[in-house]
Parts: C-alpha cells; structure tokens; sequence
C-alpha cells in the first residue's frame, strides 16, 4: 500500500513537472524557431529606422545600466541597515514595505513614475525609465543583501570586533567579503530582471526608433519596441519583434547563467 | 601578580529580569593560564565575554561591579568597565584578545588574516606587516604549514588550522590578555592536543582565561581553576587543589562527574 502511495505521488510529481517544463520548452522552441529565422547580422548594425535593432539592444542595456548605478548601492545601503544597524520595529517595517514592493506590479510602478516624471515634463523620457526600473531594483537588492547578510555567522562579527576594528570596518572588510558570492548572484538576477522589463517603461521613456544617447527625450527600448512591432500588421515587423525577443531572452539568459556561474564557482 | 582583577561583578542580559552572574570576584594572573569550568548555563562564557565587553555588540546589558584591567605601562588598573567611547573599545580589545568556540577565519588570505588585526591598529609599513606575520605564524605552530601558501585562501585550512590561525592572528596584535572560548570544542583530538600545546605556550607572553566543558583540559593546561554554578563562583584556587583537594562540595561532586 505504502508503495503504491509512493508511485502514485511519484508519477504526479513527474507528470507536473513535465508540464512545467514543457511550456518552457515550448516557449523556448518558438521563440527560438520564430526568432532565429528572422535573425541577421545586419539586425545588430542598423537601428530601427532602417530596420535593426542596434538602438534598441544599446537604448535597453543603457536604461538597465543606469537603473542598476543607482539601485545596486541605494539596495546594498538599506539592506546593510536593516540587517547590521536597525534596531527595534524599523528594520522590521522596512523589509515588510521591500517584501510588498518586490511584489508590486510593475505596470503600477510605470505609472506612478509617469505621474512625476513624466507628466509635469511633457513627455516621454529616458531619466523616467531609469527610476521606473532603479524603483523595481531597489527592494530585490535589498532583500537580497538582507538575507545574504543573515547567512553569515555572529561569530565572525564578534572575531574582527574583537581584533579591535570597529562595526563598520568589520562590515565592510569581513561581513560583506563572506556574503559577496551571494550578493552579486542577487545584484546579477536583479539586472536580468529589470533588463528584462516592458511595463515601467511604456509610459516613462516609451522606445525611439533612432540611435539616441540623450536622456531627456522617449530612449530607445527593446522591450517597448517588441511591444510596439507586434502590433503591427506587416509580417516584416512582427518578424523583426520575435527575432527581438530571441536576443532579449539570451541576453537575459546569459546574465542569469553567469550569476549562477558565479555562485557554483565559489562555493 | 594579577593582569586583571574581576571585582563583585555582576551581569544582566539585556531584557533579563535576573542577573546571569552574581558578585564575582576573582583575579586574571599575570602570565598563567585561569581556566574557567562549570556545567552548561552556569555563566563561564558569559563572564569571559564581559572581559573585552564583547557583550557590547548587543545593546542593553547592564554591568555592575568593576572588572579591571592592568596598564602594563603606567602599571595602574583600569575600570574596563567605564569604556563608553569607541576608540578606547579598540584599545580595550586589541589589548584584551578572544578565540572562539568555532574558528573564525575571516574570508580573504591567510597573510591578510593574520595582518587584519595589525592594520587595524595603524601599522601599514609592508616589511613590519611580514615581519609581524610570520612572527605570529611561527608562535601559533602553523607557519610551516602555510609559508607557502600565504597568499591563499584561509577558509581552505582544516578545522585546527583554522583556529591556529586565530589565535595567530589574536597574537599578532600583541595583546596582554587572551580569551578562550572553548577553542577546541569544534575540533578533533589531535588538533586538540596541537592547540593545547600552543596555548601553554602562549603564556610565556601573555595570560590567558579559557572556557572550557572539558576538566580534564583544565587540569591539563591551567595554573587556576574558577569553578562556576548558576551564575555563582563557588570556589577559586590553584588548579591541582580544585582538581585534588576542593573545598566546596559542589565543586567536589562537579570533578568527580557527579552532575554536570
């Protein structure tokens, strides 16, 4: 009886974890058959004027980039905080407000950015879609650092306070070393996230079809234009959005490889 | 001569309603080993983390009493527990040193390791940092183990190792006091033995306290002995007349294995 309870729970086990897994293959499969047929080299020289995608693959690292320059430290900070400094029902209220954020739909996120941002500016622009995505990276670093800080033991606090350095000499020189692997895994599947990301930018910096640098204006966004081409009635761009999302997916993918790289390396 | 001169201390947790130790006196010697023994709960750790306030990394204890600790240069005591300022818990600590229970190797070389507590007290010239850290090296038993592997990572040595390490790095700041917290708890026999070793050694330049759940590494290694119960120090002497001859019934039906 016990057995037959054992292969039963078994098969169902397997059975749902096939299905998982065969919407992800399935997804990965398309993306892969649509995408890769529509790829060419010349995809990467030409913006999208003229029907590449150079712009938007530079405009979608450069938004992540600078979201990550300003959510990596403010995270890291607030994480040090409230696992190393805060005391009584602040740290506790801050990371309930950070558990609540990660979870915060990010369509929500975009307008609240767009209502500040946005609006009293008169138009789309790239700062905008920076703080949507830096607004989305903060509380995953956050609690990234919070728990990664966790893991390391009193005792190595108490060694180097014993050595005679000071709280933060220890935390910056033993506390943070111990954790490193672990924050750059969260630092490095927090960017992949947010590289990854349409919603927050589709009201905020919105996507451009030109090669563009400049910040103040709509900036240039993959993941917008993704949005954009699929909506369109002529094959040639919806062609041109699969093969997009096959670059996204990779990029995305090779970013979340290396951060488990990483972790696997350093064990 | 005593390093250190515990003065009817007593000690509250944070939160507490009572105190987990009770007016205890009792002196540090100059140069000996004072082992501190007693069963689970009966305060020793506590009592040894009260020496270099280590304590204050969690706010709220409340100390009472005075534990003083000698200034090998003005050869005056000091109230070690009238330190409010950061600079003079630095002091304090590189002065009063403490080995863990589990080895504490910081995660970065083993020089690094050793020279951590050095740099921390100022000293950057690069040949004095060597000179310190092989000296501390050679005292802790381990530099032929790793002088040529200096540059790799600590947390790649043994268990023993590890805690060899420590108390090298302990050393290397030249301290006056060093605690132990039962260091050899985590570790196996022969690793024990190496650390007793070093640590008998030790106190030809340093006194040291040491914690210990083991009687037969108290009479193995100390001069004194500090018997501890709930918070209370029943008896204190020298450690072959606790061990043969103790005053106290308590401590006589502690040595001989009658509870613990």
């Amino acid at each position: 009886m016990r057995l037959t309870l054992n292969k039963i729970f078994l098969a169902f086990s397997v059975i749902s974890a096939l299905i998982g897994l065969g919407f992800l293959a399935w997804i990965l499969v398309t993306l892969f058959i649509k995408g890769f047929s529509s790829l060419h080299l010349s995809l990467f020289l030409n913006d999208l004027v003229d029907g590449g995608l150079r712009n938007l693959i530079v405009g979608q690292l450069v938004l992540a980039l600078l979201a990550a320059l300003i959510g990596i430290p403010l995270g890291m900070v607030a994480g040090i905080y409230i696992r190393e400094y805060g005391r009584g029902k602040y740290p506790e209220l801050i990371r309930d407000l950070s558990d609540i954020m990660v979870s915060a739909p990010s369509i929500v996120i975009g307008a609240f950015v767009y209502s500040f941002a946005v609006a009293p500016f008169g138009g789309a622009n790239g700062f905008a879609g920076v703080i949507a995505l830096s607004i989305m990276m903060i509380p995953i670093i956050i609690n990234t650092t919070d728990s990664m800080l966790s893991l390391v033991p009193k005792e190595l606090r108490e060694a180097g306070m014993a050595l005679g350095a000071s709280k933060y000499r220890v935390i910056l020189d033993v506390v943070i070393k111990a954790a490193k692997v672990g924050i750059m895994t969260g630092i490095l599947l927090a960017f992949a996230r947010i590289a990854g990301e349409t919603a927050p930018l589709l009201f905020t910096s919105e996507t451009s079809n030109y090669f563009s640098l400049d910040l103040t204006d709509s900036f240039p966004s993959l993941t917008v234009s993704i949005y954009n081409l699929a909506n369109e009635p002529e094959k040639s761009s919806r062609d041109l959005a699969w093969a997009a999302s096959f670059i996204l997916t990779v990029m995305v993918l090779v970013i979340n490889l290396f951060g488990r790289y990483l972790t696997r390396n350093k064990k | 001569m005593p390093v250190m001169n515990i003065k009817k201390f007593s000690f509250t947790y944070a939160g507490a309603e009572i105190p987990s130790l009770h007016n205890i006196s009792l002196p540090i010697q100059k140069n000996k080993i004072t082992a501190l023994i007693g069963p689970s709960g009966c305060g020793k750790s506590t009592l040894l983390r009260s020496m270099n306030r280590i304590h204050d990394l969690y706010p709220g204890n409340k100390y009472d009493g005075k534990i003083e600790l000698l200034d090998l240069e003005t050869e005056k005591f000091k109230n070690i527990l009238e330190i409010k300022k950061e600079n003079e818990f630095i002091e304090l600590r590189q002065k009063v040193g403490m080995i863990f229970q589990k080895p504490t190797p910081f995660p970065m070389s083993i020089f690094d390791n050793v020279a951590y507590g050095l740099k921390i007290a100022g000293i950057k010239n690069k040949t004095e940092l060597a000179d310190r850290v092989e000296a501390s090296l050679k005292g802790s038993a381990l530099w032929k183990e790793v002088h040529d592997r200096l540059g790799k990572s600590a947390m790649g040595l043994s268990g023993g190792q590890q805690q060899r390490l420590c108390i090298a790095r302990a050393v290397a700041v030249k301290p006056e006091v060093l605690l132990f917290d039962e260091p050899t708890s985590a570790l196996d026999p022969i690793s024990t033995g190496a650390i007793e070793e070093l640590i008998v050694e030790l106190k030809k330049d340093v006194s040291i306290a040491i914690v210990t759940h083991n009687m037969q590494q108290a009479s193995r290694i100390s001069d004194f002995t500090a018997f501890m119960y709930l918070g209370d120090l029943i008896e204190y002497d020298k450690t072959e007349n606790i061990f043969l001859n103790p005053k106290e019934k308590k401590t006589e039906d502690y040595i001989t294995g009658r509870f613990g």
